[in-house]
């Protein structure tokens, strides 16, 4: 570590410490704060200039100009020249998959079965995986995270604070959609591979269909209750929510095929639900607002290779803003080397590429909590939303600018710059 | 620079590019249709010397005649004028470290492969060189995979317009290739016999078939002019020979820290000219690394881990070489990062504490030099390869593009032109001509990154 110290902030080692601060939610209230920026983006109007934000017992107390909402005096300030409120990673894996990608800590895909709607992101969440930390330290305060693309029906995903020591102190909503693969990427890996369903583009539809049949038919007799109702099933269940529109589908899918076919599952049972990725959204664009659909796109940077993704581009994010549909930016799921990309920075590549500054913070922010249904909680600066905030030594996309500090529940998490 | 020195080299400019505009006229006809072309009234940052607020870069039959400020940099009546007013010229981008154009070097037969050539397997159509000149880069070291102790020779690609594979290659002035010598150690290169199982034996297969090298070098000498005595002609012999001989330089894939100091010890033993590449770990060793003088090859991702050997990946790397006075270039090391967003890499340093001047060195010069190609790339002088690129502003920027990219004096990438823009952007069609093999994150592919 000779000489290395005052780098800090960027040094693994030393980053440990960090995730050491007495952050942990749901103990005493945090003492009152307050956080002045130059710019303060609110995402609920247009940005403000030399703005105050008060934070009180973990909420927004006041938001305004320094003239409008006076600092009380001895209310511990943080100042910094951009604020936003506390990013939001609109799909990601991390905390079911962790830093070290060796089988213990990777629990985003269970590939015994293709279809397995039944497990629970909350039973494989690790609130101290040390990438939660690094992404919190880019002002990342909530995750969508849970099963990973890559199987027919993957399981459940969930919405989380990156703070907490267990799962129950930071977790917003336990179970927040299913997730469903499509296309290429639905078919089993692994030995034997060729012989195991769905081993085609229309069987992963039918399985699909089929599962989704089989769970109307359940709910149905389970509700007729009496001596013939069935036993209990937890994949039914699961399902059963999901036709109820209790829980919607998060289809990840890439091919204007796939979205097609996703469309037309979800017109059929009368599904809510996200579209996932969507590479090629910019060839469905009509039918996916007909559809009433948002779509949480594929990080800008994701590797274009061969096949399912080889047609996305830099500029889909300011298509579909063009289109008036809803979506948010993700860090998204990665297998290997960096085994997690930041939603901050994929969406500075779309700020770079059509969307404008503010357009792209709301794809991960107020946009992103829309869509994930969070809105009455984060995503916004405004009075009675949770303390969710990040600082900034400038322009927040900018390459070389910092992150200078991040609030979550009105409680500093880092204010070591990044 | 003292301002002595400023008005000297001043003095020098003036003279190159008159000379250089009579050989121009001389040599117009053997480049047909070329004419010289300058570049006029943009930033210069020549890498090598101060920027030039408003320059004139002057180029001719493939080469840089002129480059200075505006008021003093003559421009040749004959030349294509380019306005690059409020816009910013650098040198060409330098990686070295790319696999792009889908070739594969050594197979699963053996874990050390020094007769196999990467330029037997590239695809010069593969839409990765397209979308490399779309980020300005115009030089590559294209590498085989790391899942070899060595893997093959790698190749010093230029990124001309091409129909074939020689029309890439970077020749001496002998017309021999020029490229160098992959090498991985730590647990890429690990895996089944005939492979190694564990580093130390990665070590000592590697220093047996060096041995074995020596060996025929001196069969070789011994036997002079009586073909009669000499050993039989050996593809492997004679490529690690080119290592032994410095010829060659090799291009060592090693993360950990201690994997790097193997390669060191190596390196003393054998005395072959050596690049670390990856060097997740140079932080920790910085001071060792200044003293070996050992130049580090370097990639920046967006967050540590994913391999147990990465896990320590920092940010700060290029910061930490920089203040110990390492050698420190970039790579992207396509596709684990994308050759569009180079640039990228140069400003996440910067956030993490290095100089601007040193990220920007980092993405040219510095790489020049670890691929002893600094006489003719990496720089805007005279000289030089007219390898260039024009952008839209401050290259450490997020919305700044790559406008155009000139190699050789010849426009290769034009971001007006929308076949181009579909390569730059992405969108459909814009892998077509991208190799068939598999995609980044398949595991054959991970494990030998």
């Amino acid at each position: 570590m000779r000489g290395t110290c005052r780098f800090a902030p960027f040094m693994l080692a030393c980053v440990l410490a960090i995730a050491d601060l007495p952050f942990a939610r749901g103990e005493e209230p945090a003492p009152p704060l307050a956080i002045r920026g130059e710019v303060v983006h609110t995402m609920t109007g247009p940005a403000i200039t030399d703005g105050v934000i008060l934070v009180e017992n973990g909420k927004i107390k006041a938001v305004g100009t320094a003239a409008q909402v006076p600092i009380p005096p001895g209310t511990r300030t943080l100042q910094g020249a951009v604020v936003t409120p506390g990013l939001i990673d609109a799909h990601t894996v991390v905390g079911l998959t962790g830093w070290i990608n060796q089988p213990q800590d990777q629990d985003q895909l269970d590939p015994t079965e293709p279809i397995q709607p039944e497990l629970r992101a909350i039973d494989s969440y690790n609130p101290r995986e040390r990438l939660i930390e690094w992404l919190r330290g880019f002002g990342i305060t909530t995750l969508h995270t849970g099963h990973a693309p890559g199987a027919l029906v993957s399981g459940q995903t969930m919405i989380v604070k990156t703070t907490g020591d267990s799962v129950e102190e930071a977790v917003l909503r336990p179970a927040a959609m299913v997730a469903v693969t499509l296309g290429d990427d639905s078919r089993p890996g692994g030995d034997g591979a060729e012989k195991k369903s769905p081993g085609t583009r229309s069987k992963a539809v039918a399985m699909l269909r089929g599962e989704l049949v089989k769970a109307r038919e359940y709910a149905r007799r389970r509700s007729a209750g009496g001596d013939e109702q069935p036993d209990r099933d937890l994949r039914r269940e699961v399902f059963a929510d999901v036709l109820a529109q209790k829980l919607p589908l998060l289809v990840t899918v890439n091919r204007a095929t796939d979205i097609d076919a996703a469309l037309r599952v979800a017109a059929e049972f009368d599904l809510r639900i996200v579209l996932d990725s969507a590479g090629e959204a910019y060839l469905c664009l009509e039918r996916i607002k007909a559809a009433g659909v948002p779509v949480i796109l594929h990080p800008s940077m994701r590797r274009a290779g061969m096949g399912e993704t080889e047609n996305i581009s830099f500029e889909t994010a300011a298509t579909l803003r063009d289109a008036g549909i809803p979506f948010a930016l993700q860090s998204g799921y990665e297998g290997y080397v960096p085994k997690t990309r930041v939603a901050l920075f994929e969406a500075a590549i779309a700020a770079a590429n059509g969307l404008t500054t503010e357009q792209a913070l709301a794809s991960i922010t107020v946009d992103a909590a829309k869509i994930l249904g969070i809105d009455d909680r984060v995503g916004a600066l405004r009075p009675g939303l949770d303390g969710d905030i990040a600082i900034f030594d400038g322009d927040p996309f900018e390459y070389t600018t910092h992150c200078a500090g991040v609030v979550i529940d009105g409680r500093v998490v880092s204010d070591a710059p990044r | 620079m003292p301002a002595f020195t400023a008005h000297r080299r001043l003095h020098f400019r003036v003279a190159v590019s008159a000379a250089a505009a009579m050989f121009v006229a001389g040599a117009a006809a053997a480049y047909g249709e070329d004419r010289p072309v300058a570049f006029v009234g943009g930033r210069v940052l020549p890498i090598a010397g101060a920027a030039i607020d408003r320059g004139t870069v002057v180029v001719a039959a493939g080469k840089i005649i002129a480059v200075g400020p505006v008021d003093s940099t003559a421009v040749p009546a004959d030349a294509e004028r380019i306005d690059a007013t409020g816009k910013v010229l650098m040198p060409g981008l330098v990686d070295t470290h790319s696999h792009v154009g889908g070739g594969w070097g050594g197979d699963a037969s053996g874990p050390i492969q020094p007769d196999v050539r990467i330029l037997d397997s590239i695809n010069v159509r593969d839409a990765g060189f397209r979308k490399c000149r779309a980020g300005g880069l115009t030089t590559l070291n294209i590498m085989p995979g790391s899942g070899h102790l060595l893997s093959g020779q790698t190749i010093y690609a230029k990124l001309r317009q091409a129909d074939t594979i020689d029309d890439i290659l970077y020749r001496d002035p002998d017309g021999r290739i020029l490229g160098g010598m992959k090498m991985a150690n730590g647990t890429n290169s690990q895996k089944e016999p005939p492979f190694p199982g564990t580093r130390s034996k990665s070590a000592a297969l590697v220093r047996q078939k060096f041995l074995k090298a020596l060996d025929y070098k001196r069969k070789l000498a011994a036997a002079s002019d009586d073909a009669a005595k000499r050993p039989d002609r050996d593809l492997e012999m004679e490529g690690l020979l080119d290592v032994l001989e410095g010829r060659v330089i090799v291009h060592h894939h090693a993360h950990r820290a201690d994997d790097m100091l193997t390669v060191l010890r190596l390196r003393e033993e054998f005395g072959f000219k050596v690049v670390l590449h990856h060097a997740s770990e140079a932080w920790k060793i910085a001071g060792e690394l200044a003293k070996a003088n050992a130049p580090c090859s370097v990639i920046v991702v967006d967050a540590p881990g994913g391999k147990i050997e990465a896990m320590d990946m920092s940010l700060a790397t290029g910061a930490v070489l920089e203040k110990e006075g390492v050698p420190c270039a970039f790579h992207t090391d396509d596709p684990v990062t994308d050759s569009r967003l180079f640039l990228r890499t140069a400003a996440l340093a910067v956030r993490a504490g290095m100089s601007r001047e040193k990220a920007l060195e980092a993405l040219t010069l510095a790489g020049a030099k670890m691929l002893e190609l600094d006489h003719r790339i990496g720089s805007l002088e005279p000289g030089k390869d007219a390898d260039l690129i024009l952008l839209s502003g401050d290259p450490l920027a997020l919305r700044t593009q790559v406008l155009q990219t000139w190699v050789e004096g010849r426009r290769v990438f034009d971001r007006e032109d929308p076949e181009d823009r579909l390569f730059a952007v992405g969108g459909y069609g814009a892998s077509r001509d991208q190799t068939a093999h598999a995609c980044c994150t398949d595991n054959r592919m991970a494990e030998t990154r």
